[in-house]
């Protein structure tokens, strides 16, 4: 008698099995991702069916069919239309935009001076980058220069005046140029007057309190097309009889005014984050009002809201098209006011040209809010330890 | 350090200086900035007369009573260009509302649709949806007007190829041109109110039978089939008393004029575009908040609402959707006042909106100041209105805590 035959554990293993076919091959994946009930599969079918008649055609449109090179508007009419292309043509024109691009990026600004908005564009490469990446030390000093020095250097190249630079008037400029700074002397001033009217309306003074309110929440009621109108039209009325206010100036103004009002209420939101043990502890330490602000409670309310930061910039970056509407050319206007040029005067030239401005403005604001949801994952993952 | 101390802690409290006291301070502070506001308004209302004086005029809303002038494409109520500022103001904000409020609706729609299509297990359709809302999330709502109105409709049959399809087909109604949709308008006879109070008698009775349903399933544990009966009480009397009238109601079919389609029912080119994009743009924000909603509620509820026994579409319906309904109202409630403030993009393609009409008046009138007073008091009160609604829909939703 063995002791061996009464055993019931193995004493041998088996030979390890594939996995099933439900998550090792491309099959199973597509039956649990594409076909898993018969509901499933319909709205694939039909997506499917969707896809391919709308996919071949637009890139055809935008690619195949596209006219790349030209010198002007018959290079992109058909025959009948007065062109070369075959009758019943239709595709991209992007030989106008090539031709167009130059202005489409500086609007009319003199042409033998573009150096100067060129390295404008550097410097703030060269600022932006270091202050994006988290690791490169002294946020504090890069955060000053860019908003604080970089506007002033941007004004002087851009505009000339001093250190015999030739004088640029604002009404040559255009295009991308424009539209960048709006959007970034938007925020640079709505940043620190942001943080004013967000400690304003936390504040224990009840006139203070109310006049934060009242200026946030006006502001933030109206559409940006009255504020506009109300920056272009009001504020020459409302200043010394017989100024003459730059138009640049009124836009930037009633951007900012516009801009700061959000600003606020994304700041308060970080504001009210921080809990109330900071401000006791900035109290005990005797810290006063300005200090308990600056050193406590800002630096750490102001990392929190990087992400609704960002958010708000997109959202004024989208905005500053609305400028077109009070006959200024940032990159939309121009784009527009291009359509009715007659040298590319063309059935296709508005679809080309708005599809490549919505393709300038998607660039910007995408990778803007991929950096904002990398800074919110990083800020996640600080508090999870 | 705790002798050195002592040096001054003892005896009586150390005299604070009246430029440290915080309650003179405040005052100060607060005196301040009331004195900063008041100059800034007398600096501006000083201006502002002697820059009117300059131009011969005076301010004041005397204006409005004043002959407009002016024509205006799409009005819902009766205006020429004999009506006053007033009424042309009134069109505007009648214009204002039809706009937001049919993008507000679709715009609903569409999000819900895209939002839990990310969500989706399936593949094919999560990806489409997050290509959607990552396009119109990242591109300016005024370009996506444009794209509509001179990339898309635009390019739309010309009113001579619609003329001569109806030569072809005399007995079309129906025609998509680059001056708009036509549809025959609906003309109602005598008989028809009839209809209209049958629809009102059927939806009352819906909402009574939902209460008794509610109270029933509430009593007994079993739910009568509140749907389908409820579709049957708003459709049916309705169609009854229509059809026992003889139909009272008749259409206007649009027919060719001399230049253009008379009669019927157009919907403008600008409508469309704006409408659109409105609703395409806020759709994907929509879309973002549902999905955030959603995702809010905790795996665990749904697992604890199958343990209970409820079906997929029950727990949707009782547990997920009142609890993702919390996170989203608030955020949803911003976005629909961000869509009644981007309707104002209505004059970049010239949709009679209250901003573009106003706009027309500051041109033509020179009344800048009260114009734009006009504006911010209507969007403002708007504003004001839509938030008290959804802040009360809000309350009505929010967790009733014991």
């Amino acid at each position: 008698m063995t002791t061996n035959s009464m055993t019931y554990v193995r004493d041998n293993f088996i030979a390890p099995e594939a996995p099933p076919l439900s998550n090792a091959s491309v099959i199973g994946w597509m039956r649990t991702n594409l076909f898993s009930s018969w509901k499933d599969t319909l709205l694939t079918l039909l997506a499917a069916a969707a896809v391919l008649y709308l996919l071949p055609p637009a890139i055809d449109w935008l690619f195949i069919s596209a006219v790349w090179t030209g010198v002007d508007r018959t290079a992109c009419l058909t025959v009948d239309q007065g062109g070369q292309l075959a009758s019943g043509w239709s595709g991209a024109c992007w030989a106008y935009v090539g031709d167009r691009f130059e202005q489409f990026m500086f609007g009319s600004y003199p042409r033998d001076l573009l150096w100067r908005p060129l390295l404008v564009v550097g410097l703030f490469v060269a600022l932006l980058t270091p202050l994006l990446i988290p690791r490169v030390p002294r946020k504090g000093l890069n955060a000053l220069l860019l908003l604080v020095a970089l506007p002033i250097v941007a004004f002087v190249l851009l505009l000339g005046g001093p250190f015999g630079l030739r004088h640029v008037e604002t009404t040559l400029w255009g295009g991308l140029m424009v539209t960048l700074i709006i959007s970034f002397v938007g925020i640079a001033i709505s940043l620190p007057v942001g943080i004013l009217l967000a400690l304003g309306r936390r504040s224990q003074m009840p006139i203070v309190k109310m006049s934060c309110i009242a200026f946030i929440e006006l502001v933030r009621g109206v559409p940006l097309i009255t504020v506009l109108f109300m920056a272009s039209v009001l504020l020459p009325l409302f200043l010394e009889p017989g100024n003459n206010i730059d138009k640049f100036l009124r836009a930037l103004i009633g951007v900012s005014i516009f801009a700061s009002a959000y600003m606020a209420e994304v700041i308060r939101g970080g504001l009210q984050a921080i809990p109330k043990g900071q401000y006791e502890a900035a109290d005990a330490l005797g810290l006063n009002y300005p200090y308990k602000m600056m050193f406590v409670i800002l630096p750490q309310a102001l990392k929190l809201v990087i992400p609704g930061i960002v958010n708000t910039f997109i959202g004024m970056f989208k905005d500053t098209s609305l400028v077109t509407i009070i006959s200024m050319y940032d990159l939309l206007g121009i784009v527009k006011a291009s359509f009715g040029d007659s040298g590319w005067i063309t059935p296709v030239t508005p679809l080309t040209g708005l599809i490549f401005a919505g393709f300038v403005f998607w660039l910007f604001c995408f990778s803007m809010s991929r950096y904002s949801a990398f800074v919110e994952h990083r800020l996640d993952k600080s508090y999870q330890r | 350090m705790a002798l050195a101390d002592t040096r001054e802690g003892s005896g009586d409290p150390p005299k604070v200086s009246l430029f440290y006291n915080p309650k003179l301070r405040s005052y100060l502070f607060q005196a301040l900035t009331l004195l900063f506001i008041v100059w800034v308004i007398w600096y501006a209302w000083h201006n502002a007369a002697q820059n009117l004086a300059r131009a011969n005029m005076t301010a004041g809303f005397g204006f409005l009573k004043s002959r407009a002038g002016f024509d205006l494409a799409q009005s819902l109520i009766i205006y020429s260009s004999d009506s006053t500022y007033l009424r042309a103001l009134q069109v505007g904000l009648i214009n204002t509302l039809v706009v937001a409020a049919a993008g507000i609706v679709t715009a609903t729609i569409v999000g819900l649709l895209i939002g839990t299509g990310r969500l989706s297990h399936n593949w094919l359709i999560s990806r489409l949806c997050t290509v959607y809302i990552e396009i119109f999330r990242n591109i300016p709502p005024l370009l996506v007007i444009f794209f509509w109105y001179l990339g898309v409709l635009a390019l739309l049959p010309s009113i001579r190829s619609i003329f001569q399809h109806l030569e072809e087909n005399p007995d079309a109604v129906f025609f998509i041109s680059n001056r708009g949709i036509y549809l025959p308008a609906p003309v109602s006879e005598d008989g028809f109110v009839a209809v209209v109070v049958a629809l009102a008698i059927g939806i009352v009775a819906a909402i009574a039978f939902t209460f008794w349903a509610n109270a029933r399933q509430r009593a007994t544990g079993r739910r009568p089939p509140v749907g389908l009966i409820n579709i049957g009480l708003i459709v049916l009397p309705p169609l009854a008393v229509f059809f026992a009238n003889g139909m009272p109601l008749s259409f206007d079919y649009p027919v060719p004029g001399s230049f253009n389609m008379r009669g019927g029912m157009v919907i403008g080119p600008e409508f469309l575009a704006l409408y659109l994009a409105l609703s395409l743009y806020t759709a994907a924000f929509i879309a973002e908040i549902v999905r955030a909603g959603i995702r809010g509620v905790p795996q665990g509820q749904t697992e604890a609402a199958y343990a209970l026994g409820l079906r997929p579409r029950a727990t949707t319906r009782l547990v997920v959707l009142p609890q993702a309904l919390r996170i989203i109202i608030p955020p949803l409630t911003s976005q629909y006042l961000n869509l009644i403030k981007n309707s104002s993009l209505a004059v970049a393609v010239g949709y009679a909106d209250l901003v573009a009409v106003g706009g027309t008046i500051l041109n033509q009138s020179g009344r800048s100041i009260e114009v734009i007073a006009i504006w911010m008091v209507v969007y403002v009160s708007i504003s004001l209105i839509t938030s008290l609604f959804m802040n009360w829909f809000n309350a009505k939703m929010a967790l009733v805590e014991r």
